[in-house]
């Protein structure tokens, strides 16, 4: 009994240590395809077709011993891989990934484009594109190429500059060198001004602004301090009709539909005032007229290009002219100027004569 | 029915300086009576304010001409003027041109007026000028219609209307071009002409 029971525990033990050892090895048709960077496998053997169709527990079972197997390959892949203790000689056994290989899409959207800057948006629309410069300028005084700008740029160094020009209606008395510093320090703090002008306008734009606040503290623009504004005048009993305008505001109330609808002057309104802007608009459109008058100029050329002429051909052409010459002249030039003579001088206004 | 807005006003007036010069302020101050633009569908009306207080009460959609057309704006708001404005345009018209017997027909008919055909013109006319057409015939022709303040049809007996309006035009070239070009090249462009009461008989107001 005892040698039974005892040979039933050996072989029992040896099924186990088969059974362990099998399990470690994986048989597979197709390699798979490890990407240890990222703790992938890719495993292309086609599955056994009782797992594709839904079978019911059958399926279940042939599913998960696929992924164990899977799982078992990844592993043995992953303890072939350069290891060290991390923390000293009693740490953890750590594995070092290689560089993953598979990209992985986008976890978050792609950012938006910025706003362009004030430049920007007048570059578009007056169409100036960015002229490609040289790095490099030949300074004639060094005789050598040197940089733009930067370390030894062409011109010489700004900050040794030993003579400064006092210009045409400066005043005498003031220092030139302390002109042209604080200039410089006036154009880099505006140059930041607007720089950080534009990353707040852009910054602005990307995030949905929360309702700004209506009292003024110290960092609206001029937009916003419009726009609040605009919200406290509306903001009484009447909606603002009869409230006070602040000294440089426009005088014309806001339209409630938004300035789409238009409004005209109302059809029997104050006729002489109509009347008196209208002479008023003559009266501007008539002191517009240039002074270089076209056609007399034109007139003025051509008669002496006539003149020119008749006394070139003066000596050769007489004789050809004849009588036939002289026939074709005479009724142009008598038709023309006395018709133009004839013509009433006087422009008579016809206040009664003509209008209903 | 409303009033010119500033725009439209600056366009008709540019308008008919071109054929009038200065003598608008003749049209709009006048001493007997107050006048006044308005627009109606597009078109420009003058009238006088006793008449606009009579139109005032006339529903939108029957009214039809309140006063006289000068003129339309079309769809890309430009003024054109019409030949129901000749009567208060010749009369104040600082450039003239004449034209022959001959070819006033066809002018009538809307040619262009050519070299052939023209008997005067003003002294010291510019290019692309504004000029009202007359007519030379020696014969006065008798208009079918009254002219204003100078009664019915008594034609003979008003000598300063031998010459007779007959329509207006810009001028393709300046008077001392006129003189030297030849005679099938076009002197006067035309715009618009008494036959159009004719022609366009629907579509005039």
């Amino acid at each position: 009994m005892a040698a039974l029971r005892v040979e039933e525990v050996l072989a029992a033990a040896e099924e186990q240590e088969a059974e362990k050892r099998r399990s470690i090895t994986v048989e597979k048709e197709l390699e798979l395809e490890y990407d240890l960077g990222n703790l992938l496998a890719v495993d292309r053997n086609p599955p056994p077709a009782a797992a594709l169709r839904g079978a019911g527990p059958r399926r279940e079972v042939l599913l998960r011993a696929l992924a164990r197997d899977n799982t078992q390959l990844l592993v043995s892949r992953l303890w072939e891989l350069p290891a060290e203790r991390a923390g000293g000689a009693g740490g953890p056994l750590v594995a070092q990934l290689p560089e993953p290989t598979f990209r992985l899409p986008r976890e978050k959207p792609p950012p938006k484009p910025r706003p362009p800057t004030r430049w920007e948006q007048f570059a578009r629309l007056k169409g100036i594109r960015r002229k490609k410069k040289t790095s490099l300028v030949w300074d004639e005084q060094a005789k050598e190429w040197r940089r733009r700008w930067g370390y030894r740029r062409a011109g010489g160094d700004p900050s040794r500059a030993w003579l400064a020009e006092v210009p045409a209606g400066a005043d005498p008395e003031e220092d030139q060198f302390a002109r042209l510093r604080r200039e410089k320090r006036e154009r880099v703090a505006r140059n930041e001004l607007n720089r950080l002008r534009n990353l707040a306008r852009a910054h602005r734009a990307g995030s949905a602004v929360p309702a700004a606040p209506l009292h003024p503290t110290g960092h609206q623009d001029r937009d916003e301090l419009r726009r609040v504004a605009r919200v406290a005048r509306v903001s009484t009993a009447s909606l603002g009709r009869f409230q006070p305008r602040l000294p440089k505001e426009s005088a014309e109330p806001p339209s409630r539909s938004g300035g789409k609808k238009r409004r005209f002057e109302p059809l029997l309104g104050n006729l002489a005032a109509e009347r008196s802007r209208q002479l008023e608009l003559l009266r501007n459109m008539g002191s517009k007229k240039p002074v270089l008058d076209i056609t007399r100029a034109v007139n003025k050329q051509m008669r002496q290009e006539e003149a020119e002429a008749a006394a070139a051909n003066k000596g050769k052409k007489q004789s050809k002219r004849g009588k036939r010459g002289r026939r074709q002249q005479r009724p142009g030039r008598s038709g023309k100027k006395s018709g133009a003579r004839r013509q009433p001088q006087q422009q008579k206004p016809a206040g009664g004569g003509t209008g209903g | 029915m409303r009033p010119l807005t500033e725009a439209e006003t600056r366009a008709v007036f540019e308008k008919l300086a071109k054929y009038i010069g200065e003598n608008i302020q003749l049209l709009v101050d006048r001493p007997d009576g107050t006048y006044c633009f308005r627009l109606h569908r597009d078109r420009v009306y003058y009238l006088s304010e006793k008449l606009l207080k009579l139109a005032a009460s006339v529903p939108r959609e029957s009214l039809v001409a309140p006063g006289t057309c000068f003129g339309k704006f079309t769809k890309s708001q430009k003024f054109r003027l019409s030949v129901t404005a000749l009567d208060f345009l010749a009369p104040y018209a600082k450039y003239k041109v004449w034209v022959k017997p001959g070819s006033e027909q066809s002018f009538l008919y809307g040619n262009h007026v050519l070299k052939s055909g023209l008997g005067r013109i003003t002294e010291n006319t510019a290019q692309y000028q504004g000029v009202v057409v007359y007519s030379m015939a020696d014969v006065p022709l008798v208009s079918a219609w009254p002219l204003p303040g100078l009664g019915g049809y008594e034609m003979g007996h008003l000598p300063h209307l031998l010459f007779i309006p007959q329509g207006f035009g810009v001028a393709a070239k300046s008077t001392q071009e006129c003189r030297k070009v030849d005679p099938l090249a076009i002197v006067v462009f035309h715009q618009a002409d008494v036959g159009e009461y004719v022609r366009n008989e629907d579509t005039l107001t």
